[in-house]
């Protein structure tokens, strides 16, 4: 079976089924390889499903996968040292050290022994390498499983919620970990609960209820499919505030939470007509002004309740 | 294979680390030391050496302390990995399935065959410093200790099964409680039961042989209490040593094929599990 030139995952019509519960319904995706894609959904979405089918621990009931042209068995039993994999919950043994477990995995993976130490200083554990884990804290924790996933070269990383326990600073670290992976040309798939956090972090974004793809795309897709308003925040002067109400209220949707802050919604496509306008009518009483696109919650809100895509 | 002993080395840390090596070899080395140090005194004449004497008192412990130990190390061996999540990442290494149950199989076997080693050395060793004149045959005390293994090998195996077929380690850890009182205890109940009722006719003979050669824990009473060496005196079976006439290498077999069996069992069953 020759790959598919470029793509690293390519889906057609795969389905799971466990007993008559059906976790993912037939569902096409293919991802280019070093691209990355956020799957997002809530719990029971079927990402954790997906992401079993791809790193093949559980074959699809109907439909096909293939990484890297090859159907699951084939990969793993030729290219599985080129995936990297963060589990949703993981406890690794806690009497060992955090360099033991490091070591035993790299071992397993045929990694070279000296990327043990680099990786346990890529994710702030120099210093508490030989503590034992058990005495690690679940952000720490959750650092030494994102070493693991690093071992190798993986030209394919598969995270599962990877940021969940992870303190604010290290969040930050942690994606630019992953955009350092991507240039160095690992295809990304990670999975998420906290859609403000990754919203601009992968190419694409995958919105997954009840074990259907819902939504593909760019998170400039998603707003133009989604067809939902931008917000225009304006603060004004005192006054300005309701000279803007009566000059645009007729026309678009406004809000005046406080005196002098006008919040109007618009088409994406006449933002710029409006925003002449404000300054038009009332340029001399405005002291600031953010346009703000939808946020991938207001998104992800729209696409899983609005129905079928 | 490589990858198999990867796997064997990484059970192994980890039982040293939690104290399981310790606490295993600690139990085995203390009911050792007192059979040794107890049971080296007998009083009146006596047909056997000291050798025969320590084999059948180890022997008559191991059939209860061995297979608890081995079923308590090895209950859980899947079902836990399963839900600390490591299973899962396990199994997107280059491995197959059935290298991580073999290769942990493998770290268990040694952890329970150093504290099997270690306690019954250190009898040995007791009896051979503190006895003046040994006689008798140590032969027989090798040939415990190797069976003794084996049996452990057995209850590890059927822990294996068990850890894969059931998912939580708490069931499993009643089942593995149910199998040893059945086994090692309940077993031998059913069996002075039926011999007390069958009225010495033939069938019921065999029947009671043929039940006897099908548990493990009795397979290994046999071959090492029973037989007719120094040993099966010692032990009170000399009396029914001609109604035993399986020889050792038969009696080995069995026990491999129940080390064998359910590790095949498990390994089939764990392949085609859901993860």
């Amino acid at each position: 079976m020759n790959a598919v030139a470029g793509l690293a995952i390519d889906i057609k019509a795969a389905a799971k089924r466990y007993g008559r519960d059906e976790a993912l319904h037939a569902m096409d995706l293919a991802l280019p390889e070093g691209e990355s894609l956020a799957l997002i959904g809530h719990n029971g979405a079927g990402k954790t499903t997906l992401l079993k089918l791809i790193l093949g621990l559980t074959q699809p009931t109907t439909g096909s996968l293939r990484v890297w042209g090859m159907p699951p068995l084939e990969y793993k039993a030729q290219a599985a040292a080129g995936v990297g994999f963060l589990p949703e919950s993981i406890a690794f043994k806690g009497h060992l050290s955090g360099r033991e477990i490091l070591s035993s995995y790299a071992a397993l993976k045929g990694a070279k022994p000296g990327q043990v130490r680099e990786l346990l200083g890529v994710v702030g554990l120099g210093t508490d390498a030989d503590r034992r884990v058990r005495t690690y804290s679940k952000g720490m924790r959750q650092r030494l499983g994102l070493a693991q996933a690093l071992l190798g070269t993986p030209r394919l990383l598969i995270l599962d919620e990877p940021t969940s326990g992870l303190d604010p600073e290290f969040r930050r670290q942690f994606y630019e970990l992953i955009g350092q992976q991507q240039s160095l040309g690992a295809t990304i798939v990670l999975s998420s609960h906290s859609l403000t956090e990754i919203e601009a972090q992968t190419d694409r974004i995958a919105i997954l209820q009840a074990g259907r793809l819902k939504q593909l795309g760019s998170l400039e897709d998603l707003r133009l499919r989604s067809g939902l308003p931008v917000r225009v925040r304006v603060v004004t002067r005192s006054g300005g505030g309701n000279l803007i109400v009566a000059a645009i209220g007729d026309t678009y949707r406004c809000e005046q939470p406080a005196g002098d802050l006008v919040q109007i919604w618009c088409d994406r496509d006449e933002k710029v007509q409006l925003v002449n306008r404000l300054f038009e009518q009332a340029g001399e009483h405005i002291v600031d002004l953010d346009l703000i696109p939808p946020r991938l919650d207001d998104l992800f809100t729209h696409f899983v309740d609005v129905g079928p895509a | 294979m490589r990858r198999t002993l990867l796997i064997a080395t990484a059970e192994i840390r980890e039982g040293m680390r939690n104290r399981w090596i310790l606490g295993a070899t600690s139990v085995l080395t203390l009911f050792a030391m007192s059979l040794a140090v107890l049971g080296t005194a007998p009083i009146g004449e006596i047909k056997a050496g000291a050798p025969a004497v320590i084999t059948v008192s180890l022997a008559s412990l191991s059939v209860y302390v061995v297979p608890l130990l081995a079923l308590m190390l090895s209950f859980d061996a899947i079902g836990a990995e399963a839900e600390r999540g490591t299973l899962l990442l396990l199994l997107t290494y280059p491995l197959t399935r059935r290298q991580v149950l073999l290769g942990k199989f493998l770290g268990h076997f040694v952890i329970l065959a150093q504290a099997v080693l270690t306690g019954f050395g250190a009898a040995a060793l007791y009896i051979v410093f503190s006895t003046e004149t040994v006689i008798g045959d140590w032969t027989v005390y090798g040939a415990m200790l190797g069976s003794t293994l084996l049996l452990g090998a057995v209850f590890l195996s059927l822990g294996y099964l068990l850890s894969v077929i059931v998912r939580s380690p708490a069931t499993a850890l009643n089942a593995a409680l149910g199998l040893w009182l059945a086994l090692a205890v309940f077993y031998d109940f059913l069996i002075l039961g039926l011999i007390l009722a069958e009225d010495g006719d033939l069938i019921g003979g065999k029947l009671i042989g043929a039940l006897l050669h099908a548990n493990p824990v009795d397979v290994y009473r046999i071959f090492n209490l029973g037989g007719s060496g120094a040993a099966a005196f010692v032990s009170g079976m000399a009396g029914v040593s001609g109604f035993d006439a399986t020889s050792p290498a038969l009696l080995l077999g069995i026990m491999a094929a129940w080390v064998a069996v359910p590790l095949w069992a498990a390994i089939v069953l764990f392949e085609r599990r859901e993860v």
